[in-house]
């Protein structure tokens, strides 16, 4: 089980990979869609990368409630 | 005491003797449409990769656009419509289910009472038609198969959804196959196919409207995770290895699924210099047309050329997918 810092981290590495921002630009507080300009299909493919990961599930309907980076930290650490 | 049935001799298997396509003249762009709907060219761009798309006349029927393409693949094979025995329309977006497309489009080829049908497995049709045929030939139950991908899907689009008028688009694409002469010369692989009904309600014409729609996103993740699977294991049951594919032609549904699929493919080994068709760019999403119209316009620019390995991967609504291994003539 991974904890907050390490899964802010490792989420950092997924958004890096997938839409090309430095992972030391993202933050827990940062939006995905109006700070790091990400759009749905981006979103996806983290949330896709994130499942395998974290060994979570996160359906698309979730997908629509993680505003922030650290609203999936949060989603991933209770359901992991 | 039961009869004793008598089968025709097989043969090794089928090799592509030929391709042609077909489009519209009238190219619609993102412009056009952002006069229409609420969406921008970036917009579209960025999302689907689409920078123009071709849309049929009114007039101009789904048969006549597949007759087209039927016709140059014919020609391109250097054979007449006389040699051809078998015609196979994939298509979804026929007006009306009778008459089929198959024995419409043969008579207007000229083709003279061939065996003919239709076959709807939505954007994955090429692909099951593909197998279909090649196995047909294979079984020596036909000599000389007309494949035809043909879509007129602005009959079935709501111009005021921007989430899927900016996407379709009309066209027809063909292949015709013939039987190879050994097996070193065989060119269309085994199929890898398979179908997920409950996840149909994924892409589907809806009754209020007879429109298509689609919840893109999870498309996009199905299509993203499931897919690339299906391609690999064309490419094993072909006895190959991804490092052998040099061209890969996935349906042109959404240009971030295609490099998606090459992405996961490359990390299984293709290769870096793999051609990736990306003929939705100019052509938009035209569902069982789109693998053949990419192959032509990729032999027609020269980025295909005679004796490429091409992996072919069709997969859609139904939720339905195939793909094989083809040796481009």
């Amino acid at each position: 089980m991974a904890d907050n810092a390490e899964i802010l981290s490792g989420l950092s590495e997924i958004v890096e990979e997938v839409a090309g921002i430095d992972a030391g630009d993202v933050s827990a507080e940062k939006s995905f869609v109006d700070d790091l300009d990400i759009d749905s299909l981006s979103m996806v493919e983290i949330a896709v990368q994130a499942e395998d990961k974290f060994g979570v599930k996160i359906p698309d309907e979730q997908l629509a409630e993680l505003k922030t980076v650290g609203d999936a930290v949060d989603y991933i650490a209770k359901n992991q | 005491m039961s009869a004793r049935l008598t089968l025709p001799a097989a043969v090794p298997g089928a090799r592509i003797l030929g391709v042609g396509s077909y489009q519209p003249e009238k190219i619609l762009t993102n412009d056009d449409l952002a006069k229409r709907v609420d969406t921008n060219d970036q917009w579209i761009r960025e999302r689907v990769g689409i920078v123009e798309r071709r849309v049929a006349a009114e007039d101009e029927l789904l048969v006549d656009m597949a007759a087209e393409a039927g016709r140059s693949a014919v020609k391109d094979a250097g054979l007449t419509p006389a040699d051809v025995d078998t015609v196979i329309v994939a298509t979804c977006t026929m007006r009306y289910p009778i008459p089929n497309a198959a024995a419409q489009t043969a008579e207007k080829i000229g083709v003279s009472a061939p065996g003919a049908f239709d076959l709807n497995a939505a954007c994955a049709g090429f692909s099951y038609g593909m197998g279909a045929g090649a196995d047909l030939i294979r079984a020596g139950s036909a000599r000389t198969v007309l494949v035809i991908g043909a879509e007129k899907l602005t009959d079935w689009l709501d111009w005021d959804d921007r989430s899927t008028c900016i996407i379709f688009a009309d066209g027809a694409g063909a292949a015709v196959l013939g039987p190879a002469p050994d097996a070193e010369s065989v060119g269309v692989g085994p199929v890898a196919w398979g179908s997920a009904g409950d996840l149909s309600s994924m892409i589907e014409i809806r009754e209020h409207n007879q429109a298509l729609a689609q919840e893109g996103q999870s498309v996009f993740r199905w299509a993203t995770t499931k897919i690339a699977p299906v391609a690999l294991r064309a490419v094993e049951l072909a006895g190959l290895t991804p490092a052998d594919i040099d061209v890969l032609i996935p349906h042109q549904a959404n240009l971030r699924i295609v490099e998606s699929v090459a992405k996961r493919l490359r990390a299984k080994g293709a290769r870096e210099d793999m051609v990736v068709a990306d003929d939705i760019i100019h052509s938009g999403n035209t569902s069982s047309a789109s693998i053949p119209l990419a192959l032509d316009h990729m032999r027609a620019d020269g980025r295909v050329r005679s004796g490429d390995v091409a992996l072919l991967v069709g997969f859609g609504a139904g939720l339905s997918y195939a793909a094989q291994v083809v040796v481009c003539p």
